[in-house]
């Protein structure tokens, strides 16, 4: 072992969102291989509890929050200890066209993909609950500036985040808290279950790399970015997309 | 009811110049695209509450069998 390992999450308490499944999960489970102690979210317990099983180390634990409301935001605040990094996972996906988008889709995906995360960063810092030199980050995507059939509602929630990160990361630096997205092209996870294999196939087919991603490899980048090893990083976007968006 | 889905396919897919028949295999429309196929699963979903998912989509292709979909999920 490396001593000093800058990529290394020892001692780092992290706060990770819609953690039960997919990237979440899998981001959980590389920071507690990287030595951080987690605190898991999500709303669904039995499948919080399989990723908390999941985890190597000890200490970790996990609270069922439920964000579609203020109330579920404030309770998960309240019950967090201090922090030193945070990873925004949870994320919904609705495909309408255009002509079928209505104010209650767009409240529906707004809520989880924005309005959650822009408040439970807001009410963390504001009761002094991520350390100096913390590191927040968003899980955007993509599809900020790659459009797809159907797509207009994620595409606008994700674009709010990356201003909503680079805005924060501007105020918070005078704390030397950092903020930085993540974008991820498609990774193949239960949110993807709303496209169908022929279609995947087909897409598959725009990868350079010539496949999708894998939730951890997006781990790996939340590691980076919480780590001490990123800590001249912030307000940047961070693309990994196997190489979709080169052309 | 059966008349009624039609017109709205047919609304849907913005078909203007001809009829529509529950024979059809409406892939084989000119119209037919990957964005009419989220229009046609959005439609079925907001004015029957049945949703369809997009494997389900790629296996069927006659009106009939949408429609079918519908009723027995209704």
């Amino acid at each position: 072992m490396i001593e000093n390992n800058p990529f290394s999450l020892n001692e780092k308490t992290v706060l990770v969102t819609g953690a039960s499944s997919g990237i979440g999960k899998a981001i959980a489970q590389e920071c507690a291989k990287m030595g951080a102690k987690l605190i898991i979210t999500a709303r669904n317990e039995e499948r919080l509890k399989d990723t908390l099983q999941s985890l190597v180390g000890n200490g970790h634990q996990y609270i069922i929050a439920d964000f579609s409301s203020d109330d579920g935001i404030n309770d998960l605040v309240k019950s967090l200890p201090i922090l030193d990094g945070m990873v925004h996972c949870a994320g919904l996906i609705k495909r309408l066209p255009l002509k079928f988008v209505n104010e209650s889709h767009l409240t529906e995906i707004m809520q989880t993909n924005f309005f959650a995360p822009a408040l439970i960063t807001q009410k963390i810092y504001k009761a002094k609950k991520i350390q100096q030199e913390g590191s927040v980050v968003f899980i955007s995507s993509v599809a900020t500036g790659f459009a797809s059939f159907g797509n207009i509602m994620y595409m606008a929630s994700k674009g709010a985040i990356n201003s909503l990160s680079k805005g924060i990361a501007f105020e918070l630096a005078t704390q030397k808290i950092r903020v930085n997205c993540i974008e991820p092209g498609m990774i193949v996870t239960n949110l993807t279950k709303a496209i169908s294999d022929e279609e995947l196939a087909e897409d598959v087919k725009r990868y350079p790399l010539g496949r999708f991603g894998k939730p951890e490899e997006i781990g790996y980048a939340a590691v980076y970015l919480l780590s001490n090893a990123s800590k001249w990083i912030t307000g940047s976007v961070i693309k990994i997309d196997g190489g979709l968006t080169l052309r | 009811m059966k008349e009624q889905f039609l017109n709205q396919v047919k609304e849907t897919l913005e078909i203007t110049d001809r009829e529509i028949n529950f024979e059809d295999n409406f892939k084989e429309y000119d119209e037919w695209d990957s964005l009419n196929l989220l229009s046609i699963i959005a439609m079925i979903d907001e004015e029957y509450g049945v949703t369809i998912d997009s494997n389900t989509m790629s296996k069927i292709t006659t009106i009939e069998e949408l429609y079918n979909i519908i009723e027995s999920n209704k």
